[in-house]
């Protein structure tokens, strides 16, 4: 039963599993996109460390780059809660292919769409929505959760900024035409002085550097940048000057429902590769699935997955419906990440042996998940922004 | 489409409650021819169209987002949708055709549900049309379509007057996936709602299903060694 179809017959709460029509098509059609024509190159894409420029370039194809777009922009003109479904239904195949999808629309459109004059729109929202993939740059080699006391300076030259310093951990970077890259105007003003920039790929003294050789998300491209003497002009600079510190935290609250909808795909994804095995593997004379100690797993994890995908669900539509919702998105990230970890864990030791080659693909999403607990806030950050609100809950 | 089908207990027919319904792979290839020939501007307009509860308009919708231009539900529920079959649709969709002066009528050659393969060729008697039935390629030349079929023995080129009706083979084309701004796009589209009787169709079927029985299990094999010995077993069990 979709939304309308509740709301026609009067059901005026109904289970967060209720989808608006188009958001049911759009999961629908993106599902059987994954399965039917990202799934092939997976393995590849994992094994050379490398995305290949055909399936992001049919990401474009399928307007999934520009969910919240607007059509003027060639953007598909939906909702947050739609790009949710799509990165869930693409991490279930790939969660590199799934974080790619997740940063351009959850972190890049949304800084574009609430932040740009109408030049930066003009200019950058339809090529994010039809060919161009963004990065998103804060983290430095001395700055990770302390992301604040990042060192990339930025010196006003007339109409201009130069800008140095170097960033870390940069996803999409081999992909990127465009960087938002924070950088502090004033390092005396502490993290007042950080400052959102728009970098264009081919801006001089812009080094991308070799990406890293990593466990899992392999397919992502995670490098290093540095920033050596580059010009930015002023008119590059996206809102406010010394307000990006404000932007960051506000994006990666929305970013982080995004991950959480990314580990959640993965560990639904890797469920559904392991518990038809067991339904088929006999030992002792009945199927594995059958004794009472894998039953008891399977049920456990099923309800770990349903309860993460319920908190991911409820912080979207939180959002949507302009509440509060930031301790409900850190609750979200943290719990999938845990249950992605957990579920991967379990399916490798369900499907025994060949659990553990190469020839299955429930290892990948095992070294998937792990990042999921780190990147976009790890999970101490999490706990202790949660503790904050719990702590002013108790205020009176 | 890996779904476990099973035998109702009562023999009537095989379970389809809360079996996932979605649109017949061969009636795919014939949308998506339908919208590259609109796309080629040979035609004008595409409508989509089905016959069936009311879940079906989550197929017509799909058929918009591919690019049809507007759908049209005919519902069929109940004992009628039961008992529905190919003649009957036949004569729906040869009902639509004139109404709507349709100058082609582009159907997937059969369900794969019930492995038919009768409405098209139904429908082009029923209108008196010519039918270019298992393409495999479709060209239009004015106003005559080219259409080159895959049959047991090859492929048969034919040239046919339209108004026609056509049948999609698998070779046909490879449907596109219906993209997110094509589906928001499809939300404003109009989906029609009628009935059979309003089409002046009637519902009656001419076939009655007596039963419906499952395969019966395949029994094991026997291997042997020689070939003398494999004519002794056909002969010992009166095969030969």
């Amino acid at each position: 039963m979709s939304a309308e179809q509740a709301a026609a017959l009067g059901v005026s709460y109904p289970p967060l599993q209720t989808y608006s029509e188009e958001e049911g098509m759009m999961r629908d059609a993106v599902n059987k996109f994954a399965q039917e024509r990202l799934a092939p190159f997976v393995s590849k894409m994992d094994e050379n460390s490398l995305m290949d420029p055909e399936v992001i370039k049919s990401l474009f194809e399928q307007g999934l780059m520009g969910i919240e777009i607007d059509p003027e922009y060639g953007g598909t003109g939906s909702t947050f809660f739609s790009s949710i479904l799509v990165i869930e239904e693409l991490a279930k195949v790939d969660a590199s292919v799934a974080v790619l999808c997740d940063i351009q629309n959850t972190l890049i459109n949304t800084l574009f769409t609430k932040l740009g004059t109408a030049a930066q729109k003009e200019r950058y929202l339809s090529r994010l929505s039809t060919d161009m993939v963004g990065s998103f740059c804060l983290s430095e080699a001395e700055s990770g959760s302390d992301a604040f006391s990042l060192k990339t300076r930025a010196d006003k030259h007339g109409d201009y900024y130069v800008i140095n310093g170097s960033k870390m951990w940069i996803s999409n970077a081999e992909q990127a035409g465009v960087f938002l890259v924070m950088a502090n105007v004033d390092p005396s003003a502490g993290h007042r002085g950080i400052t959102c920039f728009i970098v264009d790929r081919d801006t001089e003294g812009l080094q991308i550097g070799k990406k890293e050789n990593k466990l899992g998300l392999r397919a992502s491209s995670t490098c290093p940048l540095n920033l050596d003497n580059i010009k930015v002009p002023e008119k590059n600079v996206l809102g406010q000057i010394g307000h990006g510190y404000k932007y960051a935290i506000g994006m990666l609250n929305e970013g982080r429902i995004g991950i959480a909808a990314q580990m959640l795909g993965l560990a639904q994804g890797c469920f559904d590769q392991a518990v038809p095995y067991t339904r088929q593997r006999v030992q002792f004379g009945k199927r594995i699935f059958d004794f009472q100690a894998m039953q008891h797993q399977i049920a456990h994890v099923a309800t770990q997955i349903e309860a993460a995908r319920l908190l991911t669900y409820n912080a979207a539509r939180l959002k949507e419906a302009g509440r509060p919702f930031i301790k409900e998105a850190c609750m979200a990230k943290y719990f999938t990440s845990e249950v992605a970890t957990l579920t991967t864990s379990k399916c490798i030791e369900w499907m025994g042996g060949v659990g553990f080659t190469k020839d299955y693909p429930v290892e990948k999403y095992y070294r998937d998940c792990k990042i999921g607990t780190i990147y976009e806030g790890t999970t101490n950050i999490q706990l202790s922004t949660m503790a904050k609100f719990i702590d002013k809950e108790y205020d009176h | 489409y890996i779904v476990t089908i099973r035998v109702k207990p009562d023999h009537s027919g095989v379970v389809t409650d809360g079996v996932k319904h979605s649109m017949n792979p061969f009636c795919e290839i014939a949308v998506e021819e339908a919208v590259k020939l609109k796309e080629k501007k040979f035609i004008k307009e595409v409508v989509a169209v089905s016959c069936g509860p009311t879940q079906v308009t989550e197929t017509i919708r799909t058929a918009l987002a591919m690019g049809c231009d507007r759908g049209i539900h005919v519902e069929v529920s109940g004992k009628d949708y039961e008992a529905m079959g190919p003649l009957q649709i036949a004569k729906i969709f040869a009902a639509l055709a004139k109404k709507e002066e349709a100058s082609l009528v582009i159907l997937g050659k059969q369900a794969i549900d019930d492995d038919c393969n009768q409405t098209g060729q139904m429908t082009a008697a029923l209108l008196d049309w010519p039918q270019g039935t298992f393409a495999s390629e479709v060209t239009i030349d004015g106003e005559k379509v080219k259409v080159v079929r895959e049959i047991d023995g090859g492929l048969e080129t034919i040239k046919i007057s339209m108004p026609a009706v056509l049948t999609a083979d698998l070779r046909l084309n490879t449907p596109r996936y219906a993209t997110l701004p094509n589906i928001m796009k499809a939300k404003k589209k109009k989906i029609a709602n009628m009935k059979p009787a309003d089409l002046g169709v009637d519902m009656v079927s001419r076939v009655e299903v007596l039963r419906v029985d499952e395969p019966p299990t395949r029994l094991a094999g026997v291997k042997v060694e020689t070939v003398d010995d494999l004519v002794a077993k056909l002969k010992a069990n009166g095969t030969i």
